[in-house]
C-alpha cells in the first residue's frame, strides 16, 4: 500500500472534522434564497390553467412592469389564506401572475371562485417542470421579477397580512 | 433510590472501564497477561451497565417525575408500552442505551472469543474499554439521565407523538445494537494493528460480529423505511434524508466488510483493505449518530438537538477514529499481503464487489455533507435531493446487483470452469422482462425498467450456487448468502415496480365523491371524530372497490394534548400485487378535505426483500457459529487458566 493510501483516511477526517467544526461555531442561518436571485427567469411556456385567463410565459414577465409570481396549488391550503392577502396587493396596483402546480383546471377554477381571483395570467405546471427551474421546492412560494424579467426576490411559505408591506418594498425597489 | 442506583453504576462501570484500558496499556508494554482480570472487569463492566439501563426502564415504567428526563419525556397517560419506549426515545436514555450495549458486547466478547491470539484479544478489550470510556465521560459530564428534578413535576411533558409508534419504539435500539456490533471489529481491528496479527484467524473472529451487526442494521433500516412510509404520509420510502443516509452508510461499509473479511478469512489477502473498512464502518456508526444528535444537518428527524453534546461527541469521533485512522497510516505498510489471485477468481469478485460498495458509501456521504461543504467554502446554500442519489449511486447499485449474480459462482484463486455459462436462464429471464415492460409499459423510465430487468435475472442468478448440490450437504452460510442475494433481487423489484407503476391522486373531495386511482375507485363518505387515549382525531371514511367488493380505510388526522401535535395515520390496505395507501387531510372550509390517495404496486417487496437480506444473514450466521463450536482449534482460555 503507497504512503498517500495510508494517510488517505486520516486527511479524508481532517476535511470532515474542519467543515463540521466551522459548522458549529457558525449558527445555521435557515433562510434559503433561490440561486437564481439576480438571474433571469429561465425561459418558460405554460398553458392557460383556466378558461377566459390568459397563460403564462417567460416573455409576459419582462414587460417593463415588476411582477410579482405565485407558485400556487388549489389543493394546498396555506394557499387558501394567502390568496386574500394577495387580493390587497392587488388593491395596491401590484400585477400577479400565478403558476398552479399539479392541479386540474375544474380544481383551480373552484378554488378562484370561493377564495377569490387576483391573478393576470396564471399557467399550468402539471409537473412541477417550472417550478423546479425557478427553484421553488414547494407551495406557496413568490418571485418578485423587475421589468427586465430578472429575479429580484424569493418568499417562502405564504405572502402573510404582515408581509404586505415588505413585498410592496421588494415591488418598489425593482422598478 | 433506584435513580441513584442506575447513576452510581455508570460510575462503577466507567471507572472499570479506565482500570480495564490501564491495564491493557500495561500488558502490552511490559508483556504481563493480564488477560483473566481483563475478562473479568470486562463481564461485571456490562452486567453494571445493563444494571443502569434496567434502573432507567424502571423509573420510566414508574413514570417518576422527579427525574427530570421523564419529565420530559414521559406523561402518565402514555400507554406502558412507549412509557417504556420513551426511556430511550430522547437524547440521554439513547446514549444510555449505546453505551450499554457497548459494554455488554464487550462482556459478551470477552467471554466468547478464543479464536484470536490472547495478546490480540487482550488489545481489542483494551480498545473496546477506550471507546466505552468515552461515551462514559459524556453521559455522566454532558447528559446525565438520572438528572434529579427538585421540585418533582406533576405532570410530564408527554414524548413526540411521531414515535409513539410500535415501529419506532423498536427501530432506534435495533439500529443502536448493529452500530455498536460494529464497535467489537473496530477494536479487534484497532487491537491487530496494534500487535500486527492480521490474519485469517483474526477475520474468522471478527466475522460473526460483523455479520450480527450487519443483520440488525439490515433489520433497522427496512424498518424505518417502513416507518417513514406508513408514518409521515407522504407515500414515499426512501427519502434521502441525513438521519437516513447516517443509517445506510454504516450498513454500506459493513457490507463491504463482511465480503472483504471472506477473502482474508479464507485466503489471508486484502489485510489491510479490511481492516480500514473495520474501522470505517464503525466510523460511520458513530458519524451518524453525531449527526443525528447534533443537527449540523437539517432533517426532519429533529431530535433534541444540542450544539455543546455535538461537540463532545465530534471530539470523541475525532479522537477515536483519528486514532485507529494514525495507526492504519503508521502500521499498515507492515502487512503483508496474502496469497495472490488470478483476475478471474472470486477474489476479484469480492475486490469489486467492495470498490462499488465503497464508492456508493463514498457518493452517499459526499452528497450527505456536500450542502455543508459548500456553505463551508463559498457560503453559498443548497441541499442534495433524491434525484442526486437516485442518478448517481442508482446505476452503480443496478451494475452490482448485476455482479451479485456472478461473484458467488467464481471459485477462489483461479476460475478454469466455463460459469458464464450457468447465467444463460437468468440472461433470458432478464431480457424477457425488459421486452415485456417495452411492450406493456414503453413509458416507464430508464432507472425503473432497468431494475425490473436486473431483479427478474438476480432472482434466478442468486439460487445458481445451489445447483447440482446437494441441498442437505450445502454450508447454512452458503444457503443464507443464496437467500440474502435472493432477498437484493426482491427489494430491487419492489423499488422498481413502485417507482415504474405507481399511481397519485392529490384531491379535495366533498362527501359523497368518487374518486379513481390506479385500478381502484375510492369513495370518500365522510368524517368521523374519533378518541384514543391521548388523541383525539378526524377520521375518514373510505371505501375503495375495484371490481366487486368494497374496503373499507380510514386514515386519520390525530390531534395530540402533550404536546400539541398533529399526526397523519395514513390508512393502508395490503394486497397481493400491492397496497392502496389514503390520507386524509386538512378540510378547505367549503365541505371539502384533502384526500392523497395511491396505488403502489408491490412496493410490500421492498421490505419483504430488506427482511429476506436479514434472514440470509441470520442463516449464515448460525452456520458460522455451529461451525466454530464443533472446529475450535485454538486452546480455550477457560482450560488456559485452569
Amino acid at each position: 500500500m503507497t504512503r498517500l493510501g495510508r494517510f488517505a483516511p486520516l486527511i479524508g477526517l481532517g476535511i470532515f472534522l474542519i467543515a463540521v467544526i466551522w459548522r458549529l461555531a457558525t449558527p445555521m442561518d435557515t433562510n434559503v434564497s433561490s440561486k437564481l436571485r439576480n438571474q433571469p427567469v429561465p425561459a418558460f411556456v405554460l398553458p392557460a390553467m383556466v378558461t377566459g385567463k390568459p397563460a403564462l410565459a417567460a416573455a409576459d414577465l419582462a414587460s417593463g412592469q415588476p411582477h410579482l409570481v405565485n407558485v400556487f396549488a388549489s389543493w394546498c391550503v396555506p394557499c387558501i389564506t394567502e390568496v386574500g392577502v394577495l387580493g390587497q396587493l392587488k388593491a395596491h396596483g401590484v400585477a400577479i401572475d400565478g403558476i398552479a402546480v399539479r392541479d386540474r383546471p375544474e380544481d383551480v377554477a373552484d378554488f378562484l371562485k370561493q377564495n377569490g381571483d387576483p391573478y393576470e395570467r396564471i399557467g399550468s405546471d402539471p409537473r412541477s417542470q417550472v417550478q423546479i427551474a425557478l427553484g421553488s421546492s414547494g407551495v406557496p412560494e413568490s418571485f418578485v421579477v423587475d421589468g427586465k424579467g430578472v429575479i429580484r426576490y424569493q418568499h417562502i411559505g405564504a405572502i402573510k397580512a404582515s408581509d404586505v408591506g415588505l413585498i410592496l418594498q421588494k415591488l418598489e425597489q425593482a422598478k | 433510590m433506584i435513580a441513584e442506583t442506575g447513576l452510581a453504576a455508570l460510575w462503577l462501570a466507567a471507572g472499570l472501564a479506565a482500570l480495564q484500558f490501564v491495564l491493557m496499556v500495561s500488558a502490552l508494554r511490559n508483556g504481563i497477561d493480564f488477560g483473566r482480570p481483563m475478562r473479568a472487569i470486562a463481564i461485571v463492566q456490562g452486567a453494571l451497565t445493563l444494571i443502569s439501563f434496567a434502573m432507567l426502564l424502571w423509573v420510566f415504567a414508574r413514570t417518576d417525575l422527579s427525574v427530570a428526563l421523564v419529565f420530559e419525556n414521559s406523561h402518565s397517560a402514555k400507554p406502558m408500552i412507549y412509557k417504556i419506549a420513551g426511556a430511550w426515545g430522547n437524547h440521554e436514555g439513547s446514549m444510555l442505551l449505546w453505551v450499554t450495549v457497548l459494554a455488554f458486547a464487550g462482556a459478551v466478547f470477552a467471554v466468547l472469543s478464543r479464536r484470536t491470539s490472547e495478546r490480540t484479544l487482550l488489545a481489542a478489550l483494551g480498545a473496546q474499554a477506550a471507546l466505552a470510556l468515552g461515551f462514559y465521560a459524556f453521559l455522566l459530564v454532558a447528559s446525565n439521565p438520572f438528572a434529579r428534578l427538585n421540585p418533582p413535576a406533576f405532570e410530564g411533558r408527554g414524548l413526540n407523538p411521531l414515535l409513539q409508534d410500535p415501529g419506532l419504539a423498536f427501530h432506534p435500539p435495533t439500529l443502536y445494537l448493529g452500530y455498536v456490533g460494529l464497535s467489537v471489529a473496530f477494536s479487534l481491528a484497532f487491537g491487530a494493528l496494534l500487535t500486527g496479527e492480521v490474519d485469517s484467524r483474526l477475520a474468522r473472529a471478527m466475522r460473526p460480529w460483523v455479520l450480527g451487526a450487519w443483520i440488525l442494521l439490515t433489520l433497522g433500516i427496512t424498518a424505518g423505511s417502513y416507518w417513514a412510509y406508513y408514518e409521515l404520509g407522504w407515500g414515499g420510502w426512501w427519502f434521502w434524508d441525513p438521519v437516513e443516509n447516517a443509517s445506510l452508510m454504516p450498513w454500506l461499509a459493513a457490507t463491504a466488510l463482511l465480503h472483504s473479511i471472506n477473502v482474508l478469512a479464507a485466503r489471508g489477502a486484502l489485510k489491510a483493505w479490511t481492516m480500514m473498512l473495520a474501522v470505517i464502518a464503525f466510523s460511520m456508526s458513530m458519524v451518524g449518530t453525531f449527526l443525528v444528535r447534533s443537527g449540523v444537518l437539517t432533517s426532519v428527524h429533529a431530535f433534541a438537538i444540542d450544539p455543546e453534546r455535538g461537540t463532545f461527541l465530534l471530539a470523541l469521533l475525532g479522537i477515536y477514529v483519528g486514532a485507529a485512522f494514525t495507526l492504519f497510516a503508521v502500521r499498515g505498510a507492515s502487512l503483508k499481503e496474502g496469497a495472490p489471485f488470478e483476475l478471474v477468481s472470486r477474489e476479484t469478485g469480492l475486490v469489486i464487489n467492495n470498490l462499488l460498495l465503497s464508492v456508493i458509501l463514498g457518493i452517499v456521504f459526499l452528497g450527505t455533507l456536500y450542502p455543508l461543504f459548500v456553505e463551508a467554502v463559498s457560503g453559498e446554500k443548497l441541499s442534495v435531493g433524491a434525484p442526486y442519489f437516485n442518478s448517481v449511486a442508482g446505476p452503480l447499485a443496478l451494475l452490482l446487483a448485476v455482479l451479485v449474480g456472478v461473484g458467488p459462482l467464481l471459485s477462489w484463486r483461479r476460475e478454469r470452469r466455463p460459469v458464464f455459462k450457468l447465467l444463460t436462464v437468468p440472461v433470458l429471464l432478464g431480457a424477457t422482462a425488459l421486452l415485456v415492460t417495452y411492450i406493456l409499459a414503453p413509458g416507464i423510465g430508464i432507472l425503473p425498467r432497468l431494475g425490473l430487468t436486473v431483479a427478474a435475472y438476480l432472482a434466478a442468478a442468486s439460487i445458481l450456487p445451489l445447483v447440482g448440490r446437494n441441498p442437505l450437504r450445502t454450508p447454512l452460510a452458503t444457503w443464507g448468502m443464496v437467500l440474502a442475494h435472493c432477498g437484493i433481487a426482491v427489494a430491487l423489484a419492489g423499488m422498481a415496480a413502485n417507482a415504474a407503476f405507481t399511481s397519485e391522486r392529490l384531491a379535495v373531495a366533498k362527501p359523497g365523491e368518487t374518486l379513481g386511482v390506479g385500478p381502484w375507485l375510492v369513495q370518500f363518505e365522510g368524517v368521523t371524530p374519533v378518541a384514543g387515549k391521548n388523541w383525539t382525531a378526524i377520521q375518514g371514511e373510505l371505501q375503495a372497490t375495484r371490481g366487486s367488493g368494497a374496503v373499507p380505510l380510514k386514515p386519520q388526522t390525530r390531534y395530540f394534548t402533550d404536546p400539541p401535535t398533529e399526526t397523519n395515520e395514513a390508512a393502508i390496505e395490503t394486497f397481493w400485487n400491492g397496497q392502496l395507501y389514503t390520507v386524509v387531510g386538512k378540510p378547505d372550509g367549503a365541505g371539502g378535505w384533502q384526500l392523497r390517495l395511491w396505488w403502489k404496486p408491490f412496493v410490500t417487496l421492498i421490505w419483504l426483500g430488506g427482511v429476506l437480506v436479514a434472514l440470509g444473514g441470520a442463516v449464515a450466521l448460525v452456520g458460522r457459529l455451529w461451525r466454530l463450536r464443533r472446529r475450535r482449534r485454538e486452546p480455550d482460555w477457560r482450560e488456559r487458566y485452569a
